[in-house]
């Protein structure tokens, strides 16, 4: 493969669209098959053989707005529907050509409430444009320009350098530069390094990887293999999650295609360049989230995290040097390298560059993902894109970094997103994933369901983390039932100190950060739990309120 | 005397252990092929019972103390075989604050079972997923694998009971 014969790809790719006048794209993510999309692909297919329009119809990824699924595209028009049933086919396609299907079915609107204005799409660029199974539309797209051009123009060294200018970010929640890892790992010598792209999306409220991997997959892969060839990799690894079987078959389906024109296996591109990459399936386990645990979890161990240093970058998987990243991070690898570091460093803030996906879930009219500039507002994310709390409810928080970050009230919305902003507010830019709450959401309840759920996940290697992510529980347990005095307060405010600033992890270092921003901005919800016996958001129900406090002695 | 002389045999004719060596095979009988292997001893039986273990522990050379270690830490491997239908709640965030902890205690008081049970009759085990990934639609619910958003307690009794009473 050479810079010509991609081209001759694309241009095959190009002519294969020319065929057709109009394209109706189908969304096959799992939000929309759940309301089965594949019926109103199969409908609009049958509908579209016999219209005499020319038309394509295909099944894409994730289009981004999960509530308003099935979601339908029309292009080159992109006039996007909602809520697509089987029997809305006719007016889908009868309006190709014409005005929206709207005049024909006001039930499709085509507007969708602005979800899509003000975003800005660099990893969702092909979300629900091409077909996650097709490698030939991803090339299409301009997909593979980059591998190619990093192989055959450029060094690794320039390659790392274009990453640093971007001022590209790890996506998994640390935000450690990117570039500044790649250049660790390319430093260190070994016989053998590997690349690891972490899958394993376990925050709870978050699917952006899921979204990319089942939308996009070439763009993962792309990326993987840049960076192997920057570092000096040959073996690659993408841990998934189990509980994604899609995202894993269309991942599968997408290793072989790659391998079959010829961008994963030996001699890429007509270099000395031998990559390839295996898929691993992770297990449940939130840990594995965490780099050292993954990769005991790749050498078929339990998922326990260990000191560092040595970083993995220096002593690995199997004590090889190992690059390892987010799957949002390598799917921001391609446009990078085909557009240049400073395009991207011209997207963002000062210190967070480019754009970021976000899950945007819970309290809120239109739930599903968005891709906006970094240093966008919360409010503007929230209200103007995602439409703002549902049945008339009143806003109360916002809660970002699954269960690392924080909950950020109204007097937060303001804030521009960005890693160090977050991280002053007491919360965290994490994963993405970003869960509005209304009045009838109990904080206090909040942060021990995040508790709960750290201490489920706990792996149990060290002790703060096991035996005070417990206690923690109990005491907000204990808040919640009302049973609770002041001095329960203190000792909860004491072990999460002591949790965060002793456990071997970032599970351990970050579990108390619920708890910490919800006592910063809610504390006022604590005391009426404890002095009032009461919550204001009636979610907790207390056994009884009149119960005399009862002292336990142990003996 | 070469190595594959010291692999225990298939533990009985089953069709299955041939793909479950598979699995080994394709990956050198290599250690580090423990959790992929048990996958497809999972995805082929539905559960982990002891012999499978034992038999994987062994053909792997890894020590069953391991092999249960890892089997037990995480939480997609089940020791216990599942009922004829399974019914998966997700308590991720998103579904926690749209009402998932409502419908896991409407599930629990209609088949009479705590999170990770199968009914006395084996019809229907329930337990509750961390997240499936699906929080646009939240709240989700599994039922036999199939994915079901927006749920509402009155559809998943319905569906329950369409279940239970069969």
């Amino acid at each position: 493969m050479n810079q010509e014969e991609l081209q001759q790809i694309a241009a095959a790719a190009h002519e294969e669209r020319e065929k057709f006048d109009y394209e109706v794209n189908v969304c096959m993510g799992t939000g929309c098959l759940s309301q089965h999309s594949d019926q109103v692909k199969a409908a609009i297919e049958k509908e579209a053989a016999g219209c005499g329009k020319r038309c394509h119809v295909r099944r894409t990824g994730c289009m981004g707005l999960c509530a308003a699924g099935p979601l339908v595209l029309v292009e080159p028009t992109e006039t996007r529907y909602g809520h697509v049933h089987a029997a809305d086919a006719p007016a889908i396609i009868a309006s190709l050509g014409g005005e929206d299907a709207s005049k024909l079915n006001p039930r499709l609107d085509p507007h969708l409430g602005g979800y899509f204005a003000g975003q800005k799409h660099v990893v969702l660029e092909n979300s629900g444009h091409i077909d996650p199974e097709k490698i030939d539309e991803y090339i299409g797209r301009g997909g593979y320009e980059a591998l190619v051009k990093a192989l055959t123009d450029m060094n690794p060294a320039s390659v790392i350098e274009q990453i640093m200018k971007s001022g590209l970010r790890g996506r998994g929640g640390g935000g450690y530069p990117t570039g500044l890892k790649w250049d660790m790992v390319s430093k260190v010598k070994g016989p053998q390094k590997y690349v690891i792209c972490n899958g394993d999306e376990g925050d709870p409220g978050a699917f952006m990887d899921r979204s990319v991997l089942e939308s996009d997959p070439q763009r993962v892969i792309e990326g993987m293999a840049i960076a192997a060839y920057a570092i000096g990799a040959t073996k690659g690894y993408l841990y998934v999650r189990a509980e994604y079987p899609l995202a894993v078959q269309r991942l599968t389906v997408a290793l072989r295609e790659a391998r079959r024109r010829g961008f994963l296996g030996n001699g890429i591109c007509e270099t000395t360049f031998n990559f390839d990459i295996d898929i691993r399936l992770g297990a449940g386990a939130f840990v594995c989230g965490e780099e050292t645990a993954l990769i005991a979890s790749i050498e078929g161990k339990r998922g326990t995290p260990r000191p560092r240093p040595p970083y993995p970058a220096v002593s690995g998987l199997w004590g090889a040097p190992t690059l390892i990243n987010n799957v949002e991070t390598f799917a921001n690898v391609a446009p990078i390298i085909r557009n240049g570091g400073e395009w991207f460093s011209g997207m963002g803030t000062d210190r967070s560059k480019g754009t970021k996906v976000f899950a945007l879930t819970g309290k809120i009219q239109r739930t599903g993902l968005v891709e906006v500039p970094m240093g966008m507002t919360l409010r503007h994310i929230i209200f103007d894109i995602g439409g703002g709390v549902p049945d008339g409810r009143k806003f109360k928080a916002v809660q970002t970094g699954g269960p690392s970050g924080g909950c950020l009230p109204e007097e937060h919305l303001d804030l521009s997103i960005s890693y160090d902003a977050l991280i002053s507010a007491g919360s965290m830019m994490g994963s993405g994933g970003m869960i509005v709450m209304d009045d009838t959401s109990c904080m206090v309840s909040v942060a021990r369901f995040f508790m709960e759920f750290c201490m489920t996940e706990s792996c149990g290697k060290c002790v703060p983390c096991r035996a005070g992510t417990v206690q923690m529980h109990e005491l907000l347990s204990k808040i919640c039932r009302g049973e609770a005095t002041h001095r329960d307060l203190d000792r909860l405010t004491e072990l999460c100190e002591v949790v965060g600033a002793t456990s071997l992890c970032g599970l351990g270092q970050t579990a108390p950060n619920p708890v910490l921003s919800t006592l910063r901005y809610f504390k006022h919800e604590y005391l009426a739990h404890i002095d009032e016996k009461r919550c204001p958001a009636g979610v907790c129900e207390f056994s009884s309120t009149e119960k005399p406090v009862t002292a336990e002695v142990h003996a | 005397m070469p190595l594959y002389a010291e692999r225990p045999p298939l533990p009985s004719d089953d069709k299955r252990w041939r793909i479950v060596n598979g699995t080994m095979r394709k990956h050198g009988y290599s250690r580090n092929a423990l959790i992929e292997t048990l996958h497809t001893v999972q995805s082929s039986f539905g559960f982990l019972d002891v012999p499978a273990i034992k038999f994987v522990a062994n053909s792997l050379r890894v020590p069953l103390s391991q092999a249960y270690g890892v089997v037990t830490f995480y939480h997609f491997f089940s020791l216990k075989p599942p009922g004829r239908h399974t019914c998966t709640i997700c308590t991720g965030t998103a579904c926690y604050i749209k009402g998932s902890e409502k419908l896991v205690a409407e599930t629990e008081k209609l088949l009479h079972i705590k999170v990770g049970q199968t009914t006395p009759d084996g019809e229907v085990s329930f337990t509750t997923a961390r997240c499936v990934g699906a929080c646009g639609r939240a709240p989700v619910a599994l039922l036999d694998g199939e994915l079901s958003g927006q749920m509402e307690a009155a559809e998943l009794k319905t569906q329950l009971e369409r279940w239970t009473t069969q």
